[in-house]
């Protein structure tokens, strides 16, 4: 997938002559006091009645008589920054004044209802910024010359004598001036005869430069909204668990046990599941859930357990596959080969685990749906609300809210069809809350993976050939979506592998997809954040049986891709590569390219001779190509690599009788503060044709950078996530 | 009926005893900023402040606070300017800020025992999880939120 085949050309929307507000508001009594002082802010709260405004100059941009100008985000800030990057893409070209930005979410409404005037609403694939980028620029550049256009006018002076900058219009000859406030009005019926240019990355003026996220003041205060702090008049409370085998139904349930208990309205039967309903509070349905006892129909997955799904992804290995990339003749070239390799790597299935357990609040109504919930997708989620409710989509509203943690879970809305399906039941408006549990064991999944690796060196111990060979599950068979013009395999099957950039001139890559009941998804950095730590752990095999350092082989494989070295290079100086470490102590390297940008990560740990394993410091180097905001850009590398590392030493879902087992943070375990390592990180953009994401590239290299530090502290080789599974003590415990 | 009183307001509780103070925060009294996460005390994003000690409220029935005085992240300081949410803006902490409300109160109640802490001892008394990992920044927010404290 590309984030850069966006069409520059910017639709010209008109002035919107009266505010429209839609009928059948709720009163919500959120508010927050605007902070205009210093900083960019980020409005009132995310969800706005219709996204109208009467200041606006277009459907992105209002500009009130103070100067203060509105800015509408179209996608979604689930903390990767992009509520503050885009804006910030806007304010370049506009040439407005930062400190007096707020900026609010587009609405998905009035997209639908103004021919996808916003176009696509989507936060993922780490591609808010580079598919955004250019209409951002066209959106700031359009707005810009519409106010010197209406100077000018206001002047009766050539626009081409005009200047902007700081939220004011100069005239160079007579040195008059006008305010971007008392222009947009004028500069609203403008339409100009044809489209400004952007300006190219070297014109850049503020892009570039750090500046804090306008969402952090509401999230250290206790403002900021996310979907789960909806509150409405009337409001009832919804919990709900669903049938623990996925594809299962629900067969009965006896709803006795509930009888009597406070505040309980009704026991909601879903075809999967079970929800009860109760006012006053969430407690209450949740505690009545606890007391019922449905009888599932578990259908045929219900006997299925962790090891027959590893035996099974086991057997599909010489099974039917497509080929990814093949370059040279790996089977001529393995004959020739003076040493083969051969190794399994597994990978387990994965919960995202966001911090805001999945919920919706929903208040249907005979001809309109309210929807209050954190997505990645508003305009989707929107169309799949009208499909669900029977309404017409643009008479669904979907509050976007502060996302409490995407990283691909809040893409699907199932959350929504059930609540939905409850408001439906109980006629009132309702909130549906998942316990963690819930949260944890009817995910969407990190699917399950096999790669299986042959290799064959040189004398001098260089590869020559390798092939590998994966087994896992279709993610877009399992989303029911479609990559339109997708030739050969998923992308994500096979992401980390086959867009490695190593020099090996006999190279194949298969994929077998083996689908099983349990739904998988994508999950930060679909497949590298799992086939990074395979390949990358592979060749520190081959490194090590050749007797070359690991960074040196790289390196060699590496030759005559610059952009690679460069990032392989400073990941390595400034994590200090080659220096000595004591005993029980080990670095590891690696590196990967993932939504078009190069991570490379050195990872130094301390294993104990009882085989603990502490992470002590990490160092990133990264490679967006270009970069917004280098604060963000940082954050993410910091919080990307944290995330993979929970993964590489926790990270498990164990399946039995056809169920998740594991249901919350004690049994499925994360990094805290305790477990997190000191990290450097170091942004070398190297430029060029494409952007590169920031969200997802960190992931990726974390475990293989992990499992490669611990093998050089205690020549153990970790072949399978996660870490805390093996065996790493040196026996003198 | 429980009376306790949350950010210096009296309120009388009509949830049953043994309903969490995280239920009775966000759906009776209506403040939302304590946060759920887990729902067994493991995640820490719904701490507040019990008679000044940092609890987490998702696992305090209300019957145990008859008289109680708690305080929340949206009492923490009358202008958000507490020397720890200062801290948090500074070093640009929160990403998607869902745990924040519980990392901040933590803090806010760890650094009046601990005014210098040790990174020991940070890692021993701030416990509550981060699924974005704003580890690296949180930590060195605390250590400017102490400075901060003692200046």
């Amino acid at each position: 997938m590309d984030g850069n085949d966006f069409a520059p050309a910017l639709t010209r929307r008109h002035f919107i002559v009266t505010a429209v507000t839609a009928a059948g508001g709720l009163a919500l009594g959120i508010g927050m006091a605007p902070r205009l002082a210093q900083a960019a802010a980020v409005t009132a709260q995310p969800w706005d009645e219709g996204g109208y405004d009467p200041h606006e100059i277009d459907a992105w941009i209002a500009i009130d008589p103070d100067d203060s100008v509105l800015i509408r985000y179209q996608r979604s800030e689930m903390g990767q920054g992009s509520m503050t990057a885009l804006p910030m893409i806007i304010s370049e070209e506009l040439q407005c004044d930062w400190s007096k930005v707020r900026v609010e979410y587009a609405s998905p409404n009035r997209n639908i209802r103004e021919n996808k005037v916003y176009g696509d609403m989507f936060s993922n694939g780490s591609r808010s910024v580079r598919a955004s980028r250019q209409k951002m620029q066209q959106v700031g550049a359009s707005a810009r010359e519409r106010l010197i256009a209406a100077a000018a006018a206001r002047w009766n002076v050539p626009a081409p004598e005009c200047t902007a900058a700081s939220s004011v219009v100069t005239h160079a000859g007579s040195g008059r001036t006008l305010r971007y406030g008392e222009l947009a009005a004028d500069a609203a019926k403008i339409t100009l005869a044809s489209e400004p240019a952007i300006k190219t990355p070297d014109k850049f003026t503020f892009i570039g430069k750090p500046m804090p996220r306008i969402d952090v003041p509401p999230k250290v205060d206790g403002s900021a909204k996310f979907g789960i702090d909806a509150q409405l008049p009337d409001m009832v409370f919804a919990a709900i668990v669903a049938c623990p085998v996925a594809g299962g139904t629900l067969k009965s349930v006896d709803e006795s046990p509930v009888a009597g208990a406070p505040g309980v309205l009704k026991v909601v039967r879903l075809p999967d599941a079970v929800a009860v309903v109760a006012t006053g509070s969430y407690w209450r349905a949740k505690q009545a859930l606890a007391k019922l006892q449905p009888e599932w129909d578990v259908g045929p997955a219900g006997d299925i357990d962790s090891a027959q799904l590893s035996s099974a992804f086991r057997a599909a290995l010489d099974g039917p596959a497509q080929t990814a990339r093949n370059s040279g003749d790996v089977d001529k070239a393995m004959q020739g080969a003076a040493k083969t390799f051969e190794a399994i790597y597994e990978t387990p299935y994965l919960s995202h685990s966001p911090m805001e357990p999945m919920n919706a609040t929903v208040h249907l109504q005979p001809d309109r749906l309210d929807v209050w919930f954190g997505t990645q997708d508003a305009l989707e989620a929107t169309e799949k609300a009208a499909h669900w409710s029977g309404l017409k989509p643009e008479q669904v509203f979907v509050h976007n809210a502060f996302l409490g943690g995407g990283f691909g879970r809040r893409d699907a809305s199932d959350e929504v069809e059930q609540a939905i399906a409850i408001a439906k039941a109980v006629q009132r408006p309702v909130k549906l809350i998942w316990t963690r549990e819930e949260d944890t064991r009817h995910d969407k999944f990190r699917p399950h993976a096999l790669v299986r690796f042959k290799a064959g060196v040189g004398s001098d111990g260089v590869p020559t050939a390798w092939s590998m060979r994966v087994v896992t599950s279709s993610i877009l068979a399992s989303a029911k979506i479609t990559f339109p013009g997708l030739k050969g395999p998923e992308p994500m099957a096979t992401a980390g592998l086959s867009n490695n950039g190593y020099n090996v001139p006999n190279t194949r890559v298969d994929v077998v997809l083996k689908n099983t009941h349990l739904p998988v998804w994508f999950w930060r950095a679909p497949g590298a954040n799992q086939h990074v730590f395979a390949i990358e752990s592979f060749l520190d095999e081959i490194a090590a049986a050749g007797g070359h350092d690991p960074y040196q082989l790289r390196r060699k494989l590496l030759a005559g891709r610059p952009d690679w070295l460069k990032v392989l290079d400073t990941a390595a100086e400034k994590g200090d590569w080659g220096k000595p470490l004591a005993p029980g102590r080990g670095r590891g390297i690696a590196i990967c390219e993932d939504t078009d940008s190069l991570c490379a990560q050195v990872a130094e740990v301390t294993v104990s001779p009882r085989g603990q394993v502490k992470v002590d410091r990490v160092t990133v180097a990264i490679d967006t190509r270009y970069v917004v905001n280098p604060l963000t850009i940082a954050e993410q590398m910091e919080g990307g690599l944290i995330y993979g590392l929970s993964a590489a030493l926790y990270g498990k879902l164990t399946i039995r009788n056809g169920a998740v087992v594991e249901g919350n943070f004690d049994t499925y375990r994360m990094v805290r503060l305790a477990q997190a390592p000191k990290i450097d990180v170091h942004l070398v953009p190297g430029g060029g044709e494409k952007w590169g994401g920031a969200g997802e590239p960190s992931t990726p290299p974390i475990g293989g950078a992990v499992a490669n530090a611990i093998f050089a502290a205690t020549g153990k080789r970790v072949r399978s996530l996660p870490i805390m599974d093996h065996d790493l003590s040196s026996g003198s415990a | 009926m429980i009376t306790l009183t949350v950010n210096g307001t009296q309120h009388e509780l009509t949830l049953e005893p043994d309903t969490p103070l995280l239920w009775a925060l966000r759906d009776e009294v209506g403040l939302t900023g304590t946060k759920f996460g887990c729902g067994i005390a493991q995640c820490g994003a719904c701490t507040v402040h019990i008679n000044g000690v940092a609890m987490r409220s998702c696992s305090v029935p209300i019957a145990s606070l008859q008289g109680a005085s708690v305080t929340t992240i949206e009492g923490l300081s009358p202008d958000a300017k507490h020397p720890v949410q200062q801290a948090w803006i500074a070093e640009d902490v929160p990403q998607c800020g869902y745990c924040q409300s519980g990392q901040i109160m933590a803090t806010a109640a760890f650094l009046k025992t601990h005014p210098a802490p040790t990174d020991a001892e940070i890692d021993a008394n701030i416990t509550n999880i981060c699924r974005c990992g704003t580890y690296e920044r949180l930590r060195r927010a605390i250590h400017r939120a102490a400075d901060m404290m003692k200046a």
